[in-house]
Formats: C-alpha cells, sequence, structure tokens
C-alpha cells in the first residue's frame, strides 16, 4: 500500500511543502520530507528560515501560513530537501512587552528548541565570527546509528561506582597520549584505563552544546584565555556539544557520542549525563537571544511580576520547569537521551530548582519530578539530584523522590571531610554517614540507593588539593578569590600547597587513601573524582570551571608519580565490587535478625562491641557480617569486614571482636602502612598474628576480612 | 565468488550518494561481491557512511562481501570515531582484498 499523504500540497520559490506534523516537536525526516515543528503560545506568526551549511545568508525563508498552525504550533514538510546540508532556524513575530513577559523581535533567528544536531561551535575554541546573523545553528540530525544488540545496562543502582568527568579534563592534559585529546572519541581510548581502576559508570560533565565562548576573558594573573568550560549553561537540551567530538567539524558528533557510549556498555560501564534543565545560556534581560527567549520567553522563564528573570540558579535565568510546556520539553529530552543514546541515567544539576512552581515557590509534589518518577521510557533510568540550588532551598534528605531519585549526599562530603581532619564534633554524623544515612533517607523507606557518596566533586577541592591546601586559591578564575566555596573542611597537613617535605606528603598520601577508604566501605553509591586517583592537583583552585588549561586538565604524569595512591584506590574499588556486604541498597537492622550469633552490622569502638570506647571521639570502628547477603533465592555467604578509623594523632589499639569457630582475621588495607603494604589483593589478605587486637597509627585507617583460615 | 569493484570519486556525500549506492547495489543485484576501491576518496559525509553500511548489510543479505579498499587514514579516523569502522574489512590494495576474499 502506498500512503496518500505524500504529495505536496504548496510550492513556495521552488521547494515543494505541505501542512506538516504538530508532533513530534523539531525537525524530523520521514522518507524524503523533512517535518519543521515548533511550538510558541503567544507569538503571532513565524517563518522558516534555512541557510546552506556554514553560510551567512538565508537561501530562502518560508513564512508558516495559515494551513500550517494548529493550536499553537507551526508545523510544515519540506519535499526533497538535502538535509545534509542545511541549517535552519525561525523567525517568531508576536508581541515585545518586558513588563508582560514578551519579547518577540523578527529580526532574530532563532534555534529551534528542540534541535537535535546544533552547529557553529565546531572546533573548541576556534573564535566564531561574532557579527553572524544566527550563532547556534540547527541541523537536522541522522538518527539510524546501529546499536546491534546494545541498551542501557540497567546495573543494580548500589552495585555502581560512579567516576566524575569532564570530557576535555580527561584527556587534555600532558600525557595523555591520546590521538583525540579532549573528545567522546578520546574517553574511548581510555576504556582500558577506565576498567583497570574498576568504575562501572562515567558521570560526563555537561555535554549538551553550549558555548566555551560565554564570558570568556583573560586571566588576571598570566594573560591566558579563559572559558566556559564546564558548559554548565545550556545551549540546546538535545544536541551534543559539537566541540567534544572529534568529528565535530564535520557534523558527526551523534555517531561519535553514541559509539563512546556503545563501547562503555561493551566494557561493562554505565553512561550518566549531568543534565542542567534549571536555566540557559541566554542569560538575564541583557543576555543574547539564542532560541527560547525568542520563540516563547514567558513561557519558557520564571519571571518576576514585572517581568524580569528570577535567578534562582545564580546564572541569570530560571528556566520555567514547572510550567506544563517546560516541563514536557524535559519529559522529551531526557526520553530522547535514554531512546536515542542509551544513556543510563541522569545527574541533575540544582534540581531543588525543578521543584520550584512558576513563581519560585518549593512545591511539596513538583509534576516534573513525580512526571520523571514515574515516566515509562526513564522507568530503569538512574536519577539522581542536587539536591539544593542557589537560591537557597537545601533538599538534601527531603528531595521528592516517589522512592526513584537518589541525591548527592553533601553531608557525607561535609561530614567525612570533617572527620578526616580529626574535628571531634562530628563522629556521630560520621556514623550514619557510614550506614548509608538512614537518619536521611529511612524515614521515606528511600534506603541506601538514595545516597550519593562523594568527599570531592567537579564543585570544589581534588582530593590531593583538600589535603594540601586550607583555603581556596581562585585567583586565575579573575574573580578576586570571591568565587568558589569558602567552607572546604579541607587541612594542608601542615604547609599551604606543594611542598618537598617528606614527612608531609607521606601524611596527604596516607589522607587521600583514608579518603577514599571511607567513601568506598561506606553503604550508598561512592563518587569517585575523576584525576583523584592519581592525585591530580588544581593548584588549590576549588572552582576551575573557566580553567581550560594544566590547572584542570588531568597530569597523566601523575599515574607515576602517586603509583602508590592509583594502586590503593583500584585494590579499594575492586574490593567493594567483590563484597556485597558493602553495597546493600535498604538500611540495615542492627540486630541477629537470622539468628546467626552476631548481627548484620555492629559497632565497635576500641574495645570490641563497646562502641562508646574511644578517644577525642576520632575513634571508631564497625563490623559487617557477610552472612546477611544471602538471599532466599541466591548466593553464598560474604566475609565478616571489620573497619577500624582512628582519626586521632596518637597510635591506639583496637580490640577484634571475636570470629565463629573456624575463621581468622586477615588483613586487607591499612593506611598507617606504606606501599605495597597499605593495601593487599583482594581475596589473598594475609592472615595476622595477633587475633585479639589490631594497633592503629596516627590517622589511619584498617581493613580485616574474616573469614576461615 | 564473482568480484566487482566500484570506484569511488574524491568525495561521498549527499550530492553523490545516489549514484554511488544505485553502482554499489547493480553490482551486488547480478549477486557479485563488491569492492569499493576509495583510493581517490577524501571524504565521506554522515550519508556517505550510511551509504557504506546500507550496502554492507544488503551484501550481508544475499551472502555477499562488500569490502573497502585503499581508504585513506583521515577517512579511517572518521569511520573509527563514528564506529562504523566496526562493520568493514578493509585493504590496502585490491590483490590484498580479492585474495582475501578468494581464501
Amino acid at each position: 500500500m502506498h500512503r496518500v499523504d505524500l504529495f505536496p500540497t504548496h510550492e513556495y520559490q521552488g521547494l515543494k511543502l505541505r501542512p506538516g506534523r504538530p508532533y513530534p516537536f523539531g525537525a524530523t525526516v520521514v522518507g524524503n520530507m523533512v517535518n519543521f515543528s515548533v511550538y510558541s503560545r503567544y507569538a503571532t506568526d513565524c517563518t522558516l528560515v534555512l541557510f546552506h551549511n556554514r553560510e551567512e545568508k538565508p537561501f530562502i525563508e518560508i513564512p508558516f501560513f495559515k494551513e500550517f498552525r494548529l493550536g499553537n504550533v507551526f508545523s510544515m514538510i519540506i519535499f526533497n530537501l538535502d538535509y545534509e546540508n542545511i541549517e535552519y532556524g525561525f523567525r517568531m513575530d508576536g508581541p515585545f512587552q518586558p513588563e508582560e513577559g514578551h519579547r518577540f523581535d523578527k529580526s532574530k533567528i532563532l534555534l529551534d528548541p528542540y534541535a537535535k544536531l546544533i552547529a557553529g561551535r565546531d572546533v573548541w575554541g576556534q573564535e566564531p565570527n561574532w557579527d553572524s546573523l544566527y550563532q547556534y545553528r540547527a541541523r537536522v540530525v541522522f538518527d539510524d546509528f546501529d546499536w546491534e544488540d546494545d541498551l542501557p545496562l540497567e546495573t543494580p543502582v548500589n552495585d555502581l561506582i560512579i567516576y566524575e568527568m569532564h570530557v576535555r579534563n580527561f584527556t587534555c592534559g600532558s600525557a595523555a597520549n591520546v590521538k583525540h585529546p579532549g573528545t567522546f572519541a578520546g574517553i574511548i581510548e581510555k576504556i582500558p584505563y577506565l576498567k583497570e581502576l574498576g568504575v562501572n559508570c562515567v558521570e560526563l560533565m555537561p555535554i549538551h552544546e553550549f558555548d566555551e565562548f560565554e564570558n570568556s576573558r583573560c586571566s588576571p594573573i598570566d594573560g591566558r584565555q579563559l572559558y566556559n568550560l564546564w558548559g554548565y549553561s545550556n545551549v540546546g537540551f538535545f544536541a551534543p556539544k559539537a566541540a567534544y567530538a572529534s568529528s565535530g567539524r564535520f557534523g558527526m558528533q551523534v555517531d561519535e557520542l553514541k559509539n563512546l557510549v556503545k563501547k562503555l556498555h561493551a566494557n561493562g560501564i554505565e553512561v550518566i549525563l549531568d543534565v542542567v534543565f534549571n536555566h540557559t545560556a541566554e542569560g538575564n534581560e541583557q543576555g543574547p537571544y539564542i532560541s527560547y527567549r525568542g520563540i516563547d520567553n514567558k513561557t519558557y522563564y520564571m519571571l518576576t511580576p514585572d517581568g524580569y528573570y528570577f535567578n534562582f540558579s545564580g546564572c541569570g535565568n530560571t528556566l520555567n520547569c514547572n510550567n506544563p510546556n517546560v516541563r514536557d520539553m524535559i519529559v522529551e529530552s531526557l526520553r530522547y537521551w535514554v531512546t536515542d543514546y542509551h544513556i543510563d541515567g541522569f545527574r541533575f544539576d540544582l534540581a531543588a530548582i525543578l521543584g520550584r512552581d512558576q513563581n519560585g515557590n518549593p512545591m511539596s509534589n513538583p509534576p516534573l519530578l513525580e512526571s520523571l518518577a514515574h515516566d515509562p521510557i526513564l522507568g530503569k533510568t538512574k536519577l539522581i539530584a542536587e539536591a539544593w540550588d542557589a537560591g537557597g532551598l537545601y533538599q538534601v534528605g527531603s528531595f521528592p523522590s516517589w522512592g526513584r531519585w537518589a541525591e548527592w549526599n553533601g553531608k557525607f562530603r561535609d561530614s567525612m571531610r570533617r572527620f578526616l581532619k580529626s574535628d571531634e564534633q562530628v563522629l556521630a554524623d560520621v556514623k550514619e554517614r557510614i550506614i548509608g544515612s538512614p537518619d536521611l533517607y529511612a524515614s521515606q523507606k528511600r534506603g541506601i540507593k538514595a545516597s550519593v557518596n562523594f568527599v570531592t566533586a567537579h564543585d570544589g577541592f581534588t582530593l590531593m588539593d583538600l589535603v594540601s591546601y586550607n583555603s581556596k586559591h581562585n585567583e586565575a578564575n579573575g574573580e578576586d578569590n570571591r568565587d568558589g566555596e569558602n567552607h572546604n573542611n579541607s587541612w594542608n597537613c601542615g604547609w599551604e600547597g606543594e611542598c618537598d617535605d617528606a614527612g608531609i606528603n607521606r601524611l596527604r598520601h596516607q589522607q587521600v587513601k583514608n579518603a577514599i577508604t571511607l567513601l568506598m566501605v561506606s553503604q550508598g553509591i561512592p563518587m569517585v573524582l575523576s584525576g583523584d586517583e592519581m592525585g591530580n592537583s588544581q593548584q588549590g583552585n576549588n572552582n576551575a570551571y573557566c580553567q581550560d588549561n594544566e590547572i584542570a586538565w588531568l597530569d597523566w604524569n601523575n599515574l607515576k608519580k602517586n603509583a602508590d595512591i592509583f594502586r590503593y584506590f583500584k585494590q579499594i574499588i575492586k574490593f567493594r565490587r567483590l563484597h556485597k556486604v558493602l553495597r546493600y541498597d535498604e538500611h540495615l537492622s542492627h540486630s541477629d535478625y537470622l539468628g546467626l550469633g552476631y548481627p548484620d552490622f555492629s559497632w565497635h569502638g576500641v574495645k570490641a562491641w563497646q562502641p562508646e570506647s574511644g578517644y577525642n571521639n576520632l575513634t571508631a570502628a564497625f563490623m559487617l557480617n557477610g552472612q546477611y547477603t544471602v538471599t532466599e533465592s541466591e548466593g553464598v555467604p560474604d566475609d565478616f569486614i571489620y573497619v577500624a578509623m582512628n582519626m586521632h594523632w596518637e597510635m591506639h589499639g583496637f580490640e577484634l571482636p571475636q570470629l565463629p569457630q573456624g575463621m581468622a582475621w586477615h588483613i586487607f588495607a591499612n593506611t598507617g602502612m606504606d606501599a605495597p603494604e597499605d593495601i593487599f589483593e583482594p581475596g589473598e589478605e594475609p592472615i595476622i598474628d595477633n587475633q585479639h587486637e589490631v594497633l592503629l597509627g596516627p590517622r589511619s585507617i584498617i581493613i580485616l576480612v574474616g573469614r576461615k583460615k | 565468488m564473482n568480484i566487482e569493484s566500484y570506484k569511488l570519486g574524491e568525495e561521498l556525500d549527499s550530492f553523490n550518494y545516489e549514484e554511488v549506492q544505485d553502482g554499489i547495489l547493480a553490482i551486488l543485484n547480478k549477486g557479485c561481491s563488491a569492492v569499493l576501491d576509495m583510493t581517490s576518496c577524501n571524504y565521506v559525509s554522515s550519508t556517505g557512511l550510511r551509504v557504506l553500511l546500507y550496502s554492507k548489510k544488503i551484501a550481508a543479505s544475499k551472502g555477499l562481501k562488500f569490502c573497502l579498499v585503499g581508504m585513506n587514514a583521515e577517512v579511517k579516523d572518521i569511520m573509527n570515531v563514528t564506529g562504523f569502522d566496526s562493520f568493514f574489512d578493509f585493504y590496502n590494495t585490491m590483490e590484498e582484498c580479492l585474495s582475501a576474499i578468494n581464501n
């Protein structure tokens, strides 16, 4: 059968047209036709503007005739378009009444909010033509990538070990030794490295199209150009950053990113995208027209009663996330990344904003968050909230979750950092963090899987800088060191910054190992900041968002320089992956509910079974009973694991709990020892002579494994 | 196995893809395996990559071969970073290709 609606009904300057289909929005290829559809509630008129690739002037502008409109949607089909060689935009006509929220300006050519391929910033750092009428240029995408049998991996969330990374920072640095530095292809070249490290999930800092030249300027320190390196400023929610693809200059970024996801999946590594739905790159009233402002300002942005932009993001504007149409766009975007790119999960930047109503007030049941929690296509997609915003809303532990949302657990970071620097006021809190923060997540029955634990993330010090600096050093950012977090809970171990004192450097390595140990033996989903595993430093810069240079780039020479740190990370990650008892998804009962003679989890002190016995709130120990990992349907019992923590500056002996008959304690790690005695091969830990007590040096952690002799 | 070759020009993109696709299909439809001589080609666009993969799939569906010969380093790199390379056999010369097919 042949369809009867495949014939043009109109002709305009040689192009054959017919009324389009309003849905889906954006540009969609159907056989030899391309359907263009755009929504605007308040526009009075719309024109489709077509360019040949990279040309300044359009070759045609086609008005949406009256019969091409349905409701508030403009749509048209064009026949036989050579769509590999066209770029398209829209002109929107309507009122310019800022006090009413309208900023229509038909002199502007606007990017499609649903553009799936965006040209204009194709090669990183290549200066654009600022006079160009149309800067960020929508193209029509090829969506027929051959995935073969690939699908999102659906790794159980409690089994994840997340590696937070930036596409450029990961492979631009010296000694990265890849053919395509700073690109998706460059990451593919490093997959063997990621596998060796043992992580099973990468979280990519924003890869939606953005403009690295936004707010670009020169560093006051050395005159180098500062870029928008991190990209927390979206130009398009459906398009990958062209300049992150080595093939971006040919417009092939879609295929290159899909190839990265496919290759990572083939190696058992999931992909989470850091998505920024809280604001756009259009800034405030003074910002440029890119898309939303000119397409339908009042729909897309949260506006004050007199038409100014609310600024809950700290970036000039706030996306109107709980407007039904914007909500639909966000849901469509996420579905698209899961369907077309096989993305495994999302981390939502400043996600508290997604729960604000159109006037900025926090809602108790935000429809957007509820939609995402129940969306059928996102049904097994990981959803992780950065549960705060720049407007003062802090929802760690209270983010509306419907049992689906996890959170960046900022309290884990804060407590563990304070414990590491021997803060005597934090032990009670540290204990909550170690057992999966039941104080935050148990009452709503969200379980351990709601807690994404981390000590460091892109915001703030790297782990090596956390133990090398008391204060931030952001002068190179050109903001007089005002930017970046002031309360870092960091300790420099006796000298501010790099030094050649062997004792201080030894202690720093030990503290780095303490930090990764606390992260990996705690219940919850651990997230590691890329580069921490090799002791990467940002020279004390705790907000390197604009440093597209060696400050933010990983220095791969550190792999050799800090070989003991890398080895320690590798082994402890392997240890976590080997031991189910470290990866519960529901909170522990702290009781012997199976009648095994030992509870599932128990606290200890310097004396066994006496958690209150300790020094200055700086010592504690706990034991996990592997017998509880067996479920009715599957599994063999895991080992006993005992962890003793001494954050005191003196040595202390810890009395060991007695194991069942026939079992003995074996030592896996002791951060107080130098390599290679600091950590052993998981499964091949040596037995310890003294089965009754272990000695912990100052500021060290010991992990023992109890198993058959 | 009957084999015929098709010689590409300097580029394979939306301007000439129909002609190239028709030429390759004509070979495959005769029941012959096809060898694409890419020694003169220095650019393959997104459309072009799809012509290659489509040809490969049609060949496979007919139990035939579709091989690429003489691809330059830059085009090979594009295929590599977009993942299209994993579907193909590449040969430096026609002789190498023919000998591999015949063996």
